[in-house]
């Protein structure tokens, strides 16, 4: 519009701010301080931790603030190469691992290091409501079935790296998607329904010895309490003991003495529950419902069927992390790797998460230049 | 194709369909979050309390701190059991890298030797990881200082202070001392665990024993925080220990060594009580044993020499031992008699010999073949006639007599304050009746009045029955313990005696019948112990005991030289003296070593005199106690060497 002078700084940062969302971004801010916070505290006041969190936090903010301005004719048109790029390199990374490496679920490049399950959280999503984007809902039963291929492909292959966490993510992102797109209610039912006979299945021959383990740890934490009932048996202590006022900030006798084990990654609820107690996981609880409503909120409002279908997938994901990481450092689930969204100390799993809220600012706007 | 289909309708049914599914979606994400709130309502207020506690469990660690056992005196304060500040060199397994290296630097820098390490090693394999396991014990300051300056070396290895019992008297008054010892699975039942964590040793047997609570004191602890390494990060709290409480025995060592060493000859035992107040002033059980041997665990050679030793030394006869009395019981006898009516002072009894039950051709001898012809009590005490006792004991029947002897403490455990007394028999028909299912027989009537048949008695019962005669009637229960002291800086607290019933008496007289006949056994002309009494500086009572060990048949006489020395007399003896104001009763009795008279009277009269004439008075309690260590290091000190030297 305006060339004059090639770029224009105002008008750049008035479309910048025009394309976030302000209350989803306070929202953010809020919870990403009080992680922070949390983070201090569980590091055991560990100060190179923080300051590679801040290079994380402005590596995602970044991240976020690009997305945003991404369009969803844009993503849609895109969705199929990252998509097919993200397959290729989880092919990669399994055969490179099959070399004799074991467990791989890195790509090194130099002194980069690439974890290209995570792309997938965003790419499985996106390919699926490109998918749908150009069918008519409710889909038919043989897109529903492309569908559900094009989800367990790359789920599978995350499955054999092996990492449980990461393909129950991006399998929930790619169900969401499916289920918004509109599956009929009795065909979801049956899916679920074939799902919990297929558990015992795979429980016996889909997984590791390991895996099986953390099942059986979750349904019987107490009876193994110094090994692989460990982390649920010190973590429900954390925030049992916490009470409703928690113990003060810094003054988490599990994590300061080192009983919490993954005290900052996967397990950093529990120091939070242990410090803040009931009252500070209401404060918490709160503004992680308030983001998904603001996320299913801001999907609705997603200008084309690509946009919703996206956009609500990424909120209920947002949803699965919480879910799946409070049900399980409270001893409700069994120990899968998810951390806790936004406040789990790791790079690759904040940028990612910032980048799918980034998408969900840009969706409701169109295709820039158009009206 | 399907951008054709795409018309406007559908777009807004599809954007009716999210919406509906976007509600659902929201209703669940609630329901699903309120289930994990409801967990975390749970575990945060509901089980608050619980979590805590695991939570305090986690990291909070009591650590005991063990009291100071309280020291043992004598009655003049001088120390019978002490603890000894020692320095011990040693490791846990579980903080040492490469053990066997280290250990054979260590072979090289200390005296150590092949064997401590062997038993070391063995001790490291049975004890948990985390339990130090000493090396070395006893570590010279050399010692010490040398390990001190190599201490880099060994990181794992430290020195630390242990606190042992001794008993510096070694033998002296082992039996009632008693010993501590390691605590073991039977002390686990019945003490109190807390009390106990951080303590090693409890009292076995004896004083130490009987008095353990308030020797040992009270536990304190300190609460440390640790984190989950183990590692102490900080102190919470600490509440110090109390010491258990210092004990003074009413034993007057003096009076205890001398009797122990007029006593090494044989084996026996020697009372002594105060009867003003029943405290005991000496208990001597011969032979006796090294109670320092038993403080860390007696070797097996050791313990089996002792166990399999014929003369029984571990075994305390003063209160222990279930002994024939023979003629020493005559002069309660004598009183019972008084008082049932059956004799009296005046009476005389016609001694021709024996006594014969009427009807009976059976006879009981006397000691003195040609009899006593007539015989009146004062009499027939001093030169114990045992007929005119046949006589006594057939006239008043069984259980009248026994009756009447129980008052004196006969057949009762006297109280005193040590474990496992004995009370020793004295018979009824009915006791009879139910040990061997047979009647009771005027014969077994008749033995039971000169202190023989199934009559026994321990030698406290007898002493006590003196003291109580000393007393006319006044009882008082015999007690070890004097005083005690809470701490150093406190004054002692006195123990108070205990009364207990008198024995009533017909005729206050009698009391003096009885009394004048035991003075004559020692003062009189014809009394048995006339000897011993002779030259004492004051006027004493006295009775002589021979009891027979081994039944003569009817027609044979008592050959001593002609027996095993098991099966020779016992000699007994029970005095008390001043006659005008007693203040020591004494029973005591040599096994097997022949005539009360001849063996155990003039063992009496030297310990009577000991107490009774005592210079020691005059010296201070250090120079006493001094002067006894002096007297037990210069009788052996190649022993006491050795001993250092194993410990």
């Amino acid at each position: 519009m305006n060339n004059k002078n090639g770029f224009d700084l105002s008008s750049f940062l008035m479309r910048l701010i025009s394309s976030i969302d302000l209350v989803l971004i306070v929202t953010l801010i809020l919870l990403l301080s009080l992680g922070s916070i949390t983070l201090f505290s569980a590091s055991g006041e560990n100060m190179k931790m923080m300051n590679n969190h801040t290079i994380h936090l402005i590596l995602a903010a970044i991240v976020m603030l690009i997305a945003s301005q991404l369009s969803s004719e844009m993503l849609n048109r895109w969705s199929i190469w990252i998509y097919a790029f993200g397959i290729i390199v989880l092919v990669l990374v399994l055969i490179q691992g099959s070399m004799g490496k074991g467990a791989q679920r890195w790509l090194e490049f130099g002194s980069l290091r690439f974890q290209p399950s995570e792309v997938m959280k965003l790419a499985v999503p996106m390919m699926v409501a490109s998918y749908f984007s150009n069918k008519s809902l409710p889909p038919s039963f043989k897109e529903v079935f492309i569908a559900g291929i094009l989800v367990l492909l790359p789920v599978l292959l995350i499955v054999k790296q092996p990492d449980l966490g990461t393909a129950l993510l991006v399998g929930s992102a790619g169900f969401f998607v499916i289920y918004f797109a509109g599956i009929p209610w009795k065909w979801l039912a049956a899916t679920l329904t074939a799902g919990a006979v297929a558990v015992p299945l795979i429980f016996k021959y889909g997984m590791h010895e390991y895996q099986q383990q953390r099942v059986l740890t979750f349904l019987n934490p107490e009876a193994d309490r110094l090994g692989s009932g460990y982390h649920i048996y010190q973590s429900t202590i954390a925030i049992g003991s916490g009470g409703v006022h928690g113990k003060g900030w810094l003054n988490g006798d599990q994590s300061r003495l080192d009983f919490l084990p993954e005290r900052h990654t996967d397990f950093i609820f529990a120091v939070f529950g242990e410090e803040f107690g009931l009252l500070g996981n209401m404060i918490l609880f709160s503004l992680y419902i308030f983001i998904i409503w603001r996320g299913l909120y801001l999907a609705t409002k997603g200008h084309d069927t690509f946009a919703r279908l996206l956009g609500g997938s990424l909120s209920l994901t947002f949803f699965i992390y919480l879910f799946v990481n409070t049900g399980m450092v409270s001893g409700i689930l069994p120990v899968v790797g998810v951390p806790l969204p936004l406040i789990s100390y790791g790079g690759t799993s904040l940028v990612t998460l910032m980048a799918a809220f980034g998408l969900l600012m840009g969706l409701r706007r169109q295709k820039r230049g158009y009206s | 194709m399907a951008i054709k289909n795409k018309t406007e309708k559908s777009e807004r049914s599809e954007y009716r369909l999210f919406r509906a599914r976007a509600y659902v979606a929201a209703a669940l994400v609630l329901l699903a979050l309120l289930a994990v709130f409801i967990r975390l309502i749970n575990l945060q207020i509901q089980q608050y309390e619980h979590y805590t506690e695991l939570s305090k469990e986690n990291y909070l660690k009591r650590i005991p701190i063990p009291p100071v056992r309280g020291l043992i005196y004598d009655r003049n304060g001088v120390l019978l059991a002490d603890n000894h500040i020692e320095y011990v060199l040693e490791a846990k397994e579980d903080d040492v890298k490469d053990m066997s290296a280290k250990l054979t630097s260590l072979m090289q820098l200390l005296p150590i030797t092949k064997q401590d390490i062997n038993k070391f090693k063995q001790k490291l394999r049975v004890n948990s990881r985390f339990q130090a396991v000493v090396l070395r014990k006893n570590m010279t300051e050399k010692e010490i200082a040398i390990f001190s300056a190599n201490r880099f070396r060994f990181p794992g290895f430290k020195v630390s202070v242990r606190m042992e019992r001794i008993y510096p008297l070694e033998s002296v008054a082992s039996h009632l001392l008693g010993y501590v010892g390691r605590i073991d699975k039977r002390d686990l039942k019945k003490i109190d665990k807390k009390e106990y964590k951080g303590t090693t040793h409890i009292g076995k047997t004896g004083i130490e024993k009987q008095y353990e609570t308030r020797l040992h004191g009270k536990a304190g602890f300190e609460v440390i925080e640790v984190d989950a390494h183990g590692k102490p990060q900080r102190k919470q709290s600490e509440q110090a220990p109390i010491a258990g409480e210092d004990i003074f025995l009413s034993i007057d060592l003096e009076l205890q060594i001398k009797a122990e060493e007029l006593l090494k000859d044989h084996n026996g035992a020697a009372v002594a009580i105060d009867p003003r107040n029943g405290e005991v002033l000496a208990m001597a059980s011969m032979p006796s044993f090294d109670p320092n041997l038993f403080v860390n665990g007696i070797s097996y050679a050791n313990y089996n020499a002792l166990r399999d030793n014929p003369d029984r030394p571990l075994y305390n006869r003063a209160i222990q031992g279930s002994y024939p009395p023979g003629s020493t019981i005559k002069p309660m006898a004598a009183l019972s008699g008084l008082n049932s009516g059956v004799m009296s002072p005046t009476k005389t009894v016609y001694g021709k010999g024996y006594f014969q039950i009427p009807g009976n051709r059976h006879k009981f001898r006397c000691w003195k073949k040609a009899g006593h012809g007539h015989i009146s009590l004062n009499r027939a005490i001093y030169q114990s006639c045992d007929v005119y006792f046949y006589d006594l004991a057939f006239r008043m029947g069984i259980n009248r007599y026994s009756k009447a002897m129980n008052k004196f403490g006969f057949g009762k455990k006297t109280g005193i304050d040590l474990p496992h007394e004995r009370s020793a028999l004295m018979p009824t028909s009915q006791w009879k009746r139910k040990r061997y299912d047979k009647f009771w027989y005027p014969g077994d009537t008749v033995n039971t009045g000169i202190g023989q048949g199934y009559f026994t008695a321990t030698p406290i019962q007898l002493a006590f029955a003196t003291a109580t005669l000393a007393n006319r009637g006044r009882k008082v229960k015999p007690h070890l313990l004097w005083a005690t002291r809470v701490s150093r800086n406190l004054p002692e607290k006195l123990v108070k005696p205990v009364k207990l019933p008198s024995i009533g008496v017909t005729k206050l007289r009698y009391w003096d019948d009885v009394i004048r006949g035991m003075v004559n056994v020692v003062h009189g002309a014809g009394g048995t112990a006339r000897r011993s009494g002779a030259g004492a500086k004051y006027r004493f009572a006295g009775k002589t005991g021979t009891a027979q060990v081994f039944g003569i048949a009817q027609n044979k006489t008592y050959n001593a030289s002609k027996l095993k020395k098991k099966l020779h007399d016992h000699a007994l003896f029970v005095a008390f003296a001043p006659v005008e104001n007693p203040r020591i009763a004494l029973a005591l009795i040599a096994e097997n070593a022949g005539g009360g008279s001849k063996v155990a009277a003039p063992i009496a009269r030297q310990l009577l005199d000991t107490y009774l004439l005592s210079k020691e008075e005059k010296l201070t309690l250090k120079e006493k106690q001094q002067a006894l260590l002096d007297a037990k290091n210069k009788k052996n000190p190649q022993k006491n060497k050795k001993k250092s030297e194993a410990r």
